[in-house]
Parts: structure tokens; sequence; C-alpha cells
């Protein structure tokens, strides 16, 4: 059964392949169902396999399989194949599930759109290269699916490209990937020159040979790749602008799916981490870092898609705080929990979005609960899960988040509450703004100015006055009037299947990994094979751990009461909407004034200067000396036979001289 | 008998498989001359065409079964009393040769018919000349290179002159001959200082006297190497024995100054390489700084004058010389890898060359005359397929990736870097980039609008560092009805040119009418194919060399 691992990442390929070719003939929505079907196949192989592995007794869950040799140079051999073990597993199952949700939900979604065909090509290549980001036998496989899935997130941020705001956004979350990229690239090369090969498991086997600075530089390079795949301090700005992509997408690539390719790869490279402890250090503090400033902004945003992007910022750092501890166990359940509620908000925000006419501002939205009673529930259900509250799945994932947090530092652990509260906090505003008070869109019609006194709020003359920070279809809001004719209501069930499917699995997520006793926590007897020896053991007897999960229970239910307190009536609180969190810290405003603006001085003097004048100029000036040159040289060519004949004899001469030179010397 | 046992000669046991291609080459020449003697050229050009072309399939054939028999033995056979040695190197040099008969044959037939040229001449004294340069590649004693010399340079001197309507025709061979003559003159001369020197005028026996016996003043001996060298570096055109290359190739009718810029430097260099690598490899001390400076001045001129030429035929030319150089490199390197890379440079430039000058064949017109290089003006919108073709024949001299020029260029290179000459692999890269320049114009005038449909500033004068000395506007506009009337040439006055590209129909029916003859198009197509295909999938040929190198 593990044989058909080849056929996981295929499936998706071939769907490229074949709406590459007839995507137009297919249309809509058929091309929409060939995509979703190609994907859904690719769950039933993962499970396949998955079942195929599990039947595997725990030390022999590893399988490699080679397709063909890729390319030899040197003593550097680069095979194309998979590894299937219970990590890339779990991510392939997660990965594939998510996926087929997330295409069917698609469908619906993008009815509308001219370019329906085309966004489903886009998301199969997605989710194959993402399966060989997580499959990939060596370094060099991962990397390929690391640059697909960029590129792939390069074109669905600008699916839109005739708005300039996305289009720019695409950009910009390729620059900032390059800037991690440039971090994997050096550390495999790092890797090579320090092991001789690129194959994981041939790597972790030579680790030992490998200097400990050596391994905290491999490891901070990947680590650096991670920042800027997975959105953290200092290269996370790209996330909140990649919300102008289609909401879907939003949901699969910046939520559930690419995000996460960093913490994969902490895990995948647990024993590179394992001796280097120091690269821990900086990962975990940047981890918590990124999810407490990440979580601080999400708590100012008006636009729907802006909190969801910067909750993902946030939860994301947690699951590299996790990594950095060494708890990669609690890393992935947090990553796999989190990809269900994150989906869910995202989709429900994308379902809400559809249904406003395409709004997005939060301030004028309320009391869709009512009308929109699939999408409202589910939406809470997320809530209640990403922050926290008992039984739901976050309440256990980012419990043993925090109890791993506390053993290694108990600073980190006041760091991870805080941004707990914050959590439940800021989506407990966004739900009460979006679901509950009054259907403010009604009045909005009334004064017949809604729209736009939404977007009179200073909160969004700075998003507007920032080109960088820009808001989803500004350029072509529904219009005041519009809002009189809608009538919101649930979609229908091709959106709303995902939705309800992934509010279970919000809720009951946390079965695969329940603390308390050692029977219960399967996802890390699961993965024990490929971390095990890595993970980190914070020493704490089943009381603390019932201790801190009732800490964890209370600080949620804490942050959903503020919430609800704050802002089950209230609109707008600028006292704690400060403009200071409102805009994201003045860090990507610093990034555009310091960095940006003068590397594009820069790069216009080199243009200017540089490039015209001293390289063209040494080139011109190259091709005018080697023209002169061939000016005077000609005059040689006297068309005489005579002349000719000289300069063969003058040669002979000179060799003759040569070799006389040589022989009577 | 009578005779032999008289003076103490015997008569040596000649093995004829062993010289089988030759015989047919040489077999199929007389078959013509006498089929066009004893039919008071009656006989169409097709059937002399198609004879020539598959006398060079029998020598080909002939070749592939000594290919097999050498490989399958894996040492080498020595025939007709040492004089002549068939191994893997010599054998290939033998298929080589069959393959430019075949295309040459195909490139020429074309010609000779647009040309009223009737009559058997050109393809027998082509067959004669290839006889001529397999020879020198088994020739295992100097006398019989020096044979195979003549054998191949005399049909060569009457080729380039063969044009009799050109002026420039009979100035080509007339020049040709002479400066040829006094080459060989050199040639034997030296042959006469290495016997003096050496004892021997047999290969082997040389390598082995030079093995055995440590000379302390080997002046003779080196006077004698340096003579021939300069007799091997006149046949493949190297500087300062380059000066008739412009001359010759420009004068000689076209199709006739592809075969010989083949067939030339394939005899040449393979006696070159199997002389220097074996008989005179313990003497390479002295040779090699020759050569270096050899190669640097080849590959230096051949860039520096391509650049300010005008002609396209007379920038192959020097383009030709250019490749030379290239092809010096290896047998500078003096190792087994260089051996097998200018054996592999040797291959690719075959092709590379028959095929452009075919290219200009077409584009020369009737009368052959059209090789300015604004008659290119547009070709590549005229006519899609042979301005590709073109394109991709030129791109490979340049050495961009994916064709077999570049990897030519890339084993020689190597081998010399492997040499630790990286001065002159420094120098290499850089002509050929100054080459690159002059392929790459022909390339940007093919694909760049008409000049009556171009604006001004489409003229070459924005390529900037591209465009050499030519003086924009006024002669881009001069010559443009020129190139129509010469490439349409064949085409009814009335019909337009537009009509004629926008015709559809197959290949056949689009070169009819636009006067390009089918067997050249084949050629053509060959040549581009051959460049193509070994480029992207550069193993067989790479090892067939490789094999060959080895077979020594």
């Amino acid at each position: 059964m593990l044989h058909a691992a080849f056929l996981i990442p295929l499936f998706p390929l071939v769907g490229f392949a074949v709406l590459v070719v007839g995507g137009r003939r297919l249309g809509n929505p058929l091309a929409g169902w060939l995509a979703t079907a190609m994907v859904g196949l690719s769950f039933v192989t993962t499970v396949v396999v998955f079942a195929g592995l599990f039947e595997r007794a725990p030390g022999r869950r590893s399988f490699t399989q080679t397709w063909w040799n890729w390319f030899s140079v040197d003593r550097l051999h680069v095979s194309a194949g998979v590894l299937v073990d219970p990590l890339s597993m779990t991510m392939a199952l997660f990965v594939t599930g998510v996926s087929t949700l997330i295409h069917l939900y698609s469908i619906g979604y993008m009815e509308h759109d001219e370019q329906f065909p085309k966004f489903f090509l886009y998301l199969n290549l997605f989710v194959s290269s993402m399966l060989l980001l997580v499959l990939g036998g060596n370094f060099v496989m991962t990397f390929l699916g690391w640059e697909g899935v960029g590129v792939c997130s390069y074109f669905l941020i600008a699916f839109w490209f005739d708005r300039p705001s996305a289009a720019s956004a695409g950009k910009k979350a390729m620059i900032f990937n390059r800037i991690g990229d440039a971090g994997f690239l050096l550390a495999m090369f790092l890797i090579y020159e320090r092991t001789g090969s690129l194959q994981y498991q041939t790597v972790f086997a030579r680790l030992g040979h490998v200097g400990g600075d050596s391994l905290v530089a491999i490891a901070l390079l990947l680590f650096l790749g991670a920042t800027g795949k997975s959105a953290q301090l200092p290269l996370y700005p790209w996330l909140a602008d990649a919300m102008e992509g289609p909401t879907p997408v939003s949901a699969l690539i910046h939520a559930a799916t690419m995000v996460t390719a960093g913490v994969y790869l902490m895990c995948r490279i647990s024993p590179i981490l394992h001796l280097a402890p120091d690269a821990g250090h900086v990962i975990a503090i940047i981890g918590g870092a990124t999810a407490f400033v990440g979580a601080t902004i999400a708590c100012a945003q008006t636009d729907i898609k802006k909190i969801l992007a910067y909750s993902t910022i946030s939860q994301l750092g947690y699951m590299f705080m996790a990594a950095g501890v060494g708890a990669y166990v609690a890393a992935i359940f947090l990553m796999l929990t989190h990809a269900f509620y994150k989906a869910l908000l995202f989709l429900g925000a994308g379902s809400v979005i559809h249904a406003m006419n395409d709004e997005q501002n939060t301030k004028v939205m309320g009391g869709l609960r009512a009308l929109m009673p699939i999408t409202g529930g589910t939406f809470l259900v997320a809530w209640l899960a990403i922050g926290g509250v008992p039984p739901f799945a976050g309440f256990w994932s980012k419990g043993d988040v925090l109890l791993n947090a506390w053993g290694y530092s108990p600073a980190l652990y006041v760091l991870g509450a805080l941004t707990a509260v914050l959590t439940a906090y800021y989506l407990g505003r966004c739900y009460m703004l979006v679901f509950s008070g009054k259907a403010r869109w009604v009045e909005a019609r009334a004064t017949g100015d809604g729209t736009s006194r939404g977007h009179a709020e200073p909160a969004l003359e700075a998003d507007t006055s920032n080109p960088n920070v820009p808001h989803e279809r500004i350029a072509a809001p529904a219009g005041p009037a519009s809002h009189g004719r809608l009538h919101p209501h649930d979609p229908g069930w091709v959106m709303t299947v995902p939705l309800v499917v992934l509010a279970f699995c919000s809720v009951f997520g946390g079965l695969i990994n329940l603390p308390f006793h050692p029977s219960f926590v399967f996802l890390e007897r699961w993965l024990n094979p490929v971390v095990g020896r890595a993970l980190f053991n914070p020493h704490l007897g089943a009381g603390s751990e019932i201790i801190f999960a009732v800490i964890d229970a209370v600080l949620a239910l804490f942050g959903v009461a503020l919430a609800y307190s704050l802002w089950r009536t209230a609109v707008y609180r600028r006292e704690v909407e400060p403009t200071f969190l409102e805009r994201a810290w003045f860090i990507d405003w610093s990034y555009d004034r310091l960095l940006a603006r003068n590397s594009t001085r820069m790069a216009a003097f080199t243009s200017a200067v540089v490039e015209s004048r001293v390289i063209d100029g040494a080139v011109n000036g190259f091709a005018v000396l080697w023209r002169r040159s061939g000016t005077v040289l000609r005059r040689v060519q006297t068309g005489y036979v005579r002349n000719y004949a000289l300069g063969i004899m003058a040669g002979l001469v000179v060799l003759l001289a040569w070799v006389a030179s040589r022989t009577f010397s | 008998m009578i005779l032999a046992s008289a003076t103490g000669f015997a008569v040596p046991h000649i093995d004829y498989t062993a010289i089988l291609p030759e015989l047919i080459l040489i077999g199929g020449s007389l078959v013509l001359l006498a089929a066009g003697a004893l039919n008071v050229r009656h006989l169409p050009t097709r059937v002399y065409s198609l004879l020539s072309g598959a006398t060079g399939v029998a020598a080909l054939i002939a070749g592939i079964v000594l290919w097999q028999k050498v490989h399958g033995g894996g040492h080498p056979l020595t025939a007709v009393a040492h004089s002549l040695v068939i191994d893997g190197f010599s054998t290939a040099f033998v298929i080589l040769s069959a393959c430019i008969i075949i295309v040459s044959s195909a490139i020429a037939d074309g010609y000779l018919r647009r040309e009223g040229i009737a009559g058997p001449e050109f393809h027998a004294l082509a067959l004669l000349g290839a006889s001529g340069a397999m020879l020198m590649a088994a020739a295992n004693d100097f006398i019989v290179i020096f044979l195979g010399l003549e054998i191949m340079s005399i049909p060569l001197y009457v080729l380039a002159a063969l044009d009799q309507r050109r002026a420039e025709s009979g100035e080509a061979g007339m020049k040709y001959f002479v400066l040829g003559a006094f080459s060989s003159a050199i040639f034997v001369y030296g042959i006469a200082l290495t016997y003096g020197a050496t004892g021997s005028t047999n290969l082997a026996q040389i390598a082995g006297y030079l093995a055995t016996n440590v000379s302390t003043s080997n002046g003779l001996l080196l006077a004698g190497a340096g003579l021939l060298l300069v007799g091997f570096l006149f046949k493949v055109a190297a500087v300062p024995f380059h000066m008739w290359t412009p001359d010759v190739y420009q004068g000689a009718p076209t199709p006739a100054t592809g075969f010989m810029a083949a067939i030339a430097k394939v005899g040449g260099f393979a006696a070159l390489l199997r002389v220097f690598f074996s008989s005179f490899h313990s003497l390479e001390a002295s040779w090699q700084p020759i050569l270096w400076v050899v190669a640097v001045l080849t590959l230096v001129t051949g860039a520096v004058l391509g650049l300010v030429q005008r002609d396209v035929k007379r920038m192959l030319a020097y383009s030709s010389i250019n490749h030379a150089g290239f092809i010096l490199l290896g047998l500078q390197a003096a190792s087994r890898e260089g051996m097998s890379a200018s054996l592999y440079y040797v291959f690719v430039y075959a092709f590379l060359v028959l095929g452009s000058f075919a290219v200009i064949t077409v584009v020369g017109g009737r009368g052959d005359t059209s090789h300015a290089i604004e008659s290119y003006r547009g070709l590549a919108r005229r006519q899609p397929l042979l301005g590709f073709g073109f394109a991709v024949l030129l791109l490979a001299q340049a050495g961009a990736p994916f064709t077999t020029g570049f990897l030519g260029k890339l084993y020689v290179v190597e081998a010399a870097v492997r040499s630790h000459s990286y001065a002159l692999a420094v120098i290499a890269m850089l002509t050929g980039a100054v080459a690159a320049a002059f392929y790459l114009r022909v390339v940007f005038v093919m694909y760049s609008l008409p000049a009556g449909e171009a604006a001004p500033a489409m003229a070459l004068a924005d390529g900037g560092a591209l465009a050499t000395g030519t003086e924009p506007a006024a002669a881009v506009a001069a010559p443009a009805g020129e190139s129509r009337g010469g490439v349409l040439v064949a085409a009814p006055p009335e019909a337009p040119a537009g009509a004629a590209t926008g015709a559809g129909g197959g290949l056949r029916l689009r070169a009819a009418s636009l006067g390009i003859a089918p067997s050249t198009l084949a050629g053509i197509a060959v040549t581009v194919l051959f460049t193509l295909a070994l480029g992207i999938w550069p193993a067989p040929l790479f090892s067939f060399v490789h094999a060959a190198g080895l077979l020594f």
C-alpha cells in the first residue's frame, strides 16, 4: 500500500495538466469539479498509504520511495522521490483533507468569476507542490515544493491582477519569500558541504561529524526560510497583504497549509535542532514575539480578513514557539487543529463577504447570526476553538504548547498566556461585530452612505493612505446603494458542507492528542519515531497538568468574556483600538520608509549610472576596441597572393627561430 | 613480379576491406565521370547528385562496418604494409567524411540546377576530395598523409574555381592552388627532415624511435615537425597561415565553400591530431607553446576580423578560422580529453558549416552573388523555416546551449582548463563572446523587418555594440530590392513576396515556389536536426567520439 505514495502528488498534478490543456473547454463548474475530484483522489490515496504505514511496527514506519535519479554532480546525488513517515503522512493527510474541502467550497465561491478554470488550475498546482514539499525525501525535493507553493501563492494572491493592490500584494509576498528562500538555499549549500548529502536520512545520520556552529548556522538559515514562508518576524508583513487573494486562497494557502510549511520544516529537521539548542532559543523567542505582536495587531483591525491574517501570524508564532522549545508534537498538534478552525474562520468570512456583496469592513456588518445561522454557528465554534475554550480542539493544542513553554522558560509562558487571552478577545470582537448587534448595513442603506461612513473611520483612512496595506476591492465597493438590496443568507451546500465538516473537526480535533494519560496521546506516539529523540520533556506531573489546564480555561474564558462585555453593543471603541496597533506597530511602515524606498532609490541609481554608464560603457568600449582592431587588422588582408605567401613565410621563420632557440640554448 | 623481384621490391598484401570506403568514393567518382563522358551531358543533374549521394551512403555503410570490426576487435589494424591504420579514430573520420558527402551532395544539387551547371564535375571532385580526407585520417605514414593531402587538396582547388562566370571564383582557385602548392612544399620538406632525424616516415616507427632514443640535439627533428605543422595549419586555416581563407571562401561557389570548409578541416585535423598525438607525443613540451601562440592568434583574428565583415560568406570564413582556434585548444591540451574534445568539435563544426553555407547558397540567389548582410533582412519573416534553421546554426556556432556548438566549446575549454592552460581558456571564451556578436547580428537582421517596411530606427544603428562598421541608413536602404529579387529569383515575376510566403501547403510547395530546391532544404534540415538533437541529447555523439578517441 505504501507504494501508492507517488500517486499522492501526482493526482493534483494531473488535474493541473488537464486544466492547462482543456480548462477553458471544461469551463464552469466542470473544471472545479475535476480539480476537487483530483484532490479528493489524492486524499483517498493518502488515507490508504497512511493505513499502510499504521499497520507497520512503530520502529519500521519509514519508507523511502525513489522515483528516478534527478541529477548527479560530483558526489552529490539527488533523487526524485518521497519519504513516507509518520510526520510526512500526518501533513499529507491534513493537507489533502483540508484542500478537498476548500476546493469544494471554491466551486461555490468562485461561481461568478470569469477566470474560474484558471483558479482551479492554480489550486491544483498548489496542492501538488505542497504535497511534494511535505513528502519530499530530500532537501531539494522539499525546496522544489517550497518554491512551487511560493509561486502558486504569488499567482493566487495576484489572481485579480487587474487590481493594482492585488498585483502589488503578490509582488510583496514574492519579495519577502525570496529573502527567506535565500536562507533555505544557503542552508542546503552548508548541509551539502558538511555532510555530502541532501537526503534527509543520510544527513541526519552524519550529523555527528558536523560542528556545533555549523549546525546552529544550518538551523538558523532554514529558520530564516521558515520565517519567510510562515510569516514570522521580521518577514511577516506580506501575509496581511496576501488577503488580496480570493478568500478560499486565504483559507487554504495563507492559513491552513502553505504558511505552516515553515513549522513542518522545523519538525523535519528536529535532529538538527536537537543538536543546536542555541538555534532553538532564537526560534522560540521569535515565535513567542510574533505570537504576541500578531495578536495585538489583530485586536485593532477592522477588515475581517486582516483580523484573521494577523491571527494566523500569531498562531504560527505559537507553533514556532513550540518547535523552538522542542515540543514538535505540540507544534504539529496545534498546526492540525489550527488548520481546521482557521480554515473554518476564513471560509466563514468568505461566506459573509459573499453575502455582504464583497464588503469586508466589520464595522458595517452586524446582526448576521439570525440571517446566516450555519455561518454564524460555525464561526462561533471556530472562535471558541481558537480561543482555547474547553473542550474545543484549540484548548488542548494550545494547552500543550503552553505547558511545554512553561517547562522551558516561565517568561515564554507568560507571553503565550497573554497571547491566548488576546486571541480569545480579538476573535470575540470580530464575531460580535459581524454576527451580533444591530444590522448596521440596513442602517447604512437608510442614511445612504453606510459604506462611506465606514470608510471615513480613521482606521480605514490609515489603510488607504498606506499603499502597502491595500484594502480588498476598495476600488470597486458594492456601493452604498447596493446594501439596500442585500438579503444576506447562508450559501449553497457546496459552501456550507465544508463549514460543517471543519466545525466538526474544530470541536473534536483535540481527541487525537489528549493529555492526562499516556494512552490518550495518539499523535505523540505516532510521531515519536520521527521527532521522539529530539522531543523536549517538561517534567511535569499529572497534577500540574490539570492545574495548567484549568488556568488555560480561565484565561480563555476571560478573553471571551472581555470581548463580549466590550463589543456586545459597541461598534467604535478607540481606547482599545489605538492607531499604533491599527497600523501594525508601524513595522510595515518603517520597512517601507527605511528599506523599500531606499532600495528603490538605489535601484534607480544603479539603473541610471552603474548599468548605463559603467557596465554598458565597458561593454561598448570593449566592442569599439575589437572593432577598431579589426579595422586595422584587415589591412593585412590585401588580396595579393604574394603577401599571403609572405605571411606563411613569416610564420614559418618565427616558428623555426623558436625551434632554433630551443635547440641551441 | 619480375620487376618487383629484380629491384627487391615486394608488392605488399593489400587488404581491400580496410580501404573499402576510399575505394567506394574513388570508384563513385570514376563512375560519375564516365557517365558524364558517355552521355555527353544529357543526364539530368539530379542523377549525378543521386549517384554521388548513393556513393556517400555506400561509403558510410562500409565505414560503419569497419567501425563495428574495430570496435569488436578492440585493437587497431594496420593495412597495406603498415602504411594505413584502421582504428576507431580513422573510421570515425571515414564516417564523418561520408556524412559530409551525403549532405553536401544534397545541398549542391539545388545549386547546380539553379545555376544550370550540368555535368558530374562537382560531385566527382567532391568524392575525390573526401577520399583524400579519409586517407589522411587513416594514414600511418607521412608519405600516405602527403598523398591524402594532395588527393584532397587538388579537387578543392578545382572546386574553388568551378564557377567560370564569376572572376572571383577563378581567382579563388588560383590563390588556393598557389598557396596550397607552397605549403605542400613546406610539408614535404618537413617529411624529409623528419625522415633524416628518425630514419623513417612511418608514424608508429617514428613514435617508437622517439620513445627509445633520447637525442640530445634534436634540432633536425624539431625543424621537421615545425615544417609539418605549418603544412597542416595551412590546411586547417590557422593564423598566420590563414590568409587564403577569406578570399577563397568568398570566391568559391558557395556549396563548394561549405564542402571545402568541412572536408579540409576534417582531413587536416585528422592527420594533425594523429601525428602530434602519436608520433610527436614525446615532443609535446616543444610544440605545445607553438600551438598556444597559434591558437591565440587564430581565435583572436577569426573573431576580430569576422566582426568587421559585411559579406556573410566572408564573415563565415573568419568564423571558421575562429572555430579552428577552438579545435586547436583541444590539441594544445595534449591530453586524452583534449583529443576527444577536438574530435567532437570537428564533428560538430562539419555539420554547422555545411548547413550555414547551404543557407548562404539559398540566399545567394541565382548567380551566387547576394551575400551582403542586407540580403538577410527579414529572411525569417519571409521564410520562417529557413530563417529558423539558419538562426539555430548561427546560435550553435556562437555556442548557445542546447546545441552541439555549446557542447563543443564546453569540451575544448574544459580540456584546456584541465591541462592548466587557463589564459588560453579565457581568451577562447572571450573570442567566443566577440564572435557571438557577428553571429547574432545576422540573426537580428533576419528577424527584423525588411528594409522597406522598417522604420529607420529599426536599422542596425541601434544595435549599438553589435552593429559594427556598417553605415546604417544608407546601406540598409540600397540592397533591399536586390535581396528580394535574389531570394525570389525562381518565383514567377508577377508573384508578390507576400503571396508566396502566405501561401500554405507543404514544405515542398513553399520551397518550390520560393526557388529553394527541396534537396538543399533537406540538407539544411539534416544539419539543423543534428545540431539540435545532439545538443539536447548529447550522449550518443559524445560516447561515439570518446570511443573513437580511445581506439587510437
